[in-house]
């Protein structure tokens, strides 16, 4: 992690400094996590297809996400006015934090004003995004992950490879051994005799995280949505480890980036139809909780985040990617990220939805980042099944054409550009290949190879056209 | 300059140039009623969905079914639970813990809770730790939850629900038991929260 200066992101997957095609070309050996990934994709996205059907107001539905979230946006100082003064109406504390440094300072000074080095997780990809964990640990504080999937990635001391489904790259097998080898290290061993039944690990998840909700006296989440007309937080989640986080604790600290504000209750009759269905295809996910401030007896924490938002919001075209709900809908219809996996994308926002948010919220400096929108066949199945209507072809567009290109290219195209621009010396040109049509090799050599790596060059013919028009 | 004036100040330069996005420009075409002439035969349908047991029972006949579900079990109950229905229940219950301290509900082996709303077409149970409902934690904790639902408390969509409730008191959705998919995509039913939800769905 390094300090990338204020208001850009900062956190980088450790050992992925390469680009996205080098890390997808590794990740492609793994035939493992090729079948993972396969099963993963087809089967949320079948789910998804199955439970949109359903809805013959979808279109609709997703016309207002949009124009919600647009609204939204275009008027965000307002709304996060209004969000303030209704959580610090109901009891609740609300802070800004402009960057990753500035939220993790808050979040261990608020644990610390407690007293107590141990706090429980609910799921949150912003808290990841800012390194929290790790920030917390350099502090004294462990942070326990409660989310099954998050635990099997704290645990394997791993990587989220998946927005809904982060452990997805790892089978049945590797989970027990990862729950075997290392939860007696972070509280409650595994059952003797633990088996690799699904069942049975989570009935082991279970077990290790029952007393450590039932003790613990901080918890930390993220939201999907904050209402600001009544200051209402709102979290989705499926195994109840999310209610035990918000609701056990006796302080609650949430951390949620500022586009994630609507502006009216009403709102949520439309995203909370559009989230479920989009993300895990059902047409509810088991559990939904929402709280107003300082909500049955607790003490309540809101970090509004920036971190590189702003920026985002300020560019005319990739602004559209803040309206996003991280549903995950856009990775399980994805032909790259089927193929290529979530860490090859080095960031926790991964596939077509990463492409776009990682390169804007980090900038385009490392190798990585500058890969990013590349990683996409523009073949447009993201943007069908988007429930905001994110147009990612676009922006990714858009981001290849300030990407930094490598040499030989920018000065081919330079090359093109002047012999383009005069019609004598463009039949000179024409007339000098012609006749050294049977020299140039079907691969090109040096940095030129990689066009060719991918592509055939084309025949040049007998006779440039023009010189036919002229002749005949 | 505080970060709150800094973030705000860095908003309003970004979106300065950016075209009109007028409230009164949202469509919201979309249906705000769906119409269904069984409520309650959707809903047990799309309760059952998400393997939960669900129980479509006569209102005369709600007393004696929840005393069968609840005898022999100790029976955590919040308060308020409407002593009509639930009488029978605490009688045949092995023991009655009337809204238990967090430390008392692991004594539990279910709760028994009313209802705010009910959606149909999603399958829904919604609680706002209104009267017979209790605090949140009371139906987490315990690893059966009982909730009776009455025909007057289901709408059809999630439009509905929305309009029903007010976000003044803590309030939790429920679709089904506590399940997770973490693991190969193999739907687990039953992680944290409560492992069995039985509805009984009073028409």
């Amino acid at each position: 992690m390094s300090g990338a200066g204020r208001g850009r992101g900062s956190v980088t997957f450790i050992g992925m400094p390469r680009s996205f095609r080098e890390n997808a070309a590794e990740a492609m050996q793994d035939a493992q996590l090729g079948r993972n990934l396969r099963k993963a994709t087809h089967t949320i996205r079948g789910k998804r297809a199955r439970v949109v059907e359903e809805l013959p107001d979808w279109a609709e539905l997703r016309e207002a996400g949009r124009a919600v979230k647009d609204h939204t946006l275009r008027h965000l100082d307002r709304y996060l006015l209004q969000l303030e003064e209704a959580v610090t109406r109901a009891g609740g504390h609300v802070h800004w934090a402009a960057d990753a440094d500035e939220a993790n300072r808050i979040v261990t000074e608020l644990v610390r004003a407690t007293g107590e080095s141990d706090v429980v997780k609910v799921k949150s990809m912003v808290t990841q995004e800012i390194g929290l964990n790790e920030h917390l640990a350099a502090h004294g504080i462990t942070a326990y992950e409660t989310d099954l999937a998050e635990l099997i990635v704290q645990l394997g001391d791993d990587w989220p490879s998946h927005i809904l489904v982060p452990a997805i790259h790892r089978n049945r097998t590797e989970i027990r051994e990862i729950f075997r080898d290392r939860m007696a290290a972070w509280g409650r061993p595994a059952p003797e005799g633990l088996s690799d039944e699904p069942a049975a690990l989570a009935e082991a998840a279970r077990l290790h995280l029952r007393e450590r909700f039932l003790s613990s006296k901080v918890a930390i989440s993220g939201a999907n949505f904050m209402i600001a007309e009544t200051g209402t937080m709102v979290v989705v989640e499926s195994e109840g480890n999310g209610r035990m986080c918000l609701t056990l604790p006796e302080t609650l600290i949430s951390v949620v980036g500022i586009e994630k504000v609507l502006p009216t209750w009403r709102d949520l009759e439309v995203f909370l139809q559009l989230l479920p269905r989009s993300s895990t295809g059902e047409r509810m996910n088991p559990y939904t909780s929402m709280w107003t401030g300082a909500t049955e007896g607790q003490r309540f924490h809101l970090v509004l985040l920036d971190n590189g938002r702003t920026g985002v919001l300020a560019d005319e075209v990739g602004r559209q990617a803040l309206r996003c709900i991280r549903c995950s809908a856009c990775l399980n219809v994805c032909p790259v990220y089927e193929r290529a996996g979530g860490h090859a994308y080095g960031s926790v926002y991964p596939g077509p939805i990463g492409a776009i948010l990682t390169p804007q919220l980090r900038g385009m400096g490392s190798e990585l980042d500058n890969s990013l929108p590349y990683a996409s066949s523009l073949c447009g199945a993201c943007l069908e099944v988007c429930p905001v209507a994110i147009d990612i072809p676009e922006v990714l567009v858009e981001l290849r054409a300030r990407a930094r290109h490598p040499r030989s290219e920018r000065m081919a195209m330079r090359a093109a550009g002047w012999l383009l621009a005069d019609q004598a010396r463009l039949s000179r040109a024409q007339r000098l290949a012609v006749r050294l049509r049977r020299l140039i090799p079907r691969r090109l050599p040096g940095p030129a190879s990689a066009w060719t790596d991918t592509r055939d060059l084309p025949e040049i013919p007998e006779e440039s056209f023009r010189d036919w028009w002229e002749r005949s | 300059m505080s970060a709150r004036e800094e973030i705000l100040g860095r908003i309003r330069r970004a979106v300065a140039e950016a075209p009109e996005a007028p409230e009164a420009g949202i469509p919201r075409a979309y249906r705000t009623a769906v119409p269904c002439d069984d409520l309650a035969g959707l809903l047990a349908e799309r309760i059952a969905d998400y393997r939960a047991i669900v129980h479509v029972v006569p209102v005369a006949l709600v007393p004696a079914r929840l005393a069968e579900l609840a005898a022999g079990k100790r029976i955590a109950v919040p308060d308020g639970l409407p002593a009509e229905w639930a009488g029978p229940a605490r009688e045949a219950a092995d023991a009655v813990l009337t809204d238990p301290a967090r430390d008392e509900l692991g004594a539990a082996d279910a709760v028994l809770t009313g209802c705010a709303v009910a959606i149909a077409v999603t399958g829904t149970i919604v609680l706002d730790a209104g009267p017979g409902q209790g605090r949140r934690e009371l139906t987490l904790v315990p690893d059966h939850h009982l909730c009776v639902v009455r025909a007057d408390q289901i709408v059809a969509g999630v439009p509905e629900a929305i309009a029903r409730l007010t976000p003044d008191a803590p309030l939790t959705w429920i679709s089904g038991p506590s399940a997770t998919s973490d693991i190969e995509l193999d739907r687990v039913e039953g992680v944290h929260g409560p492992r069995t939800l039985e509805v009984v769905i009073a028409i």
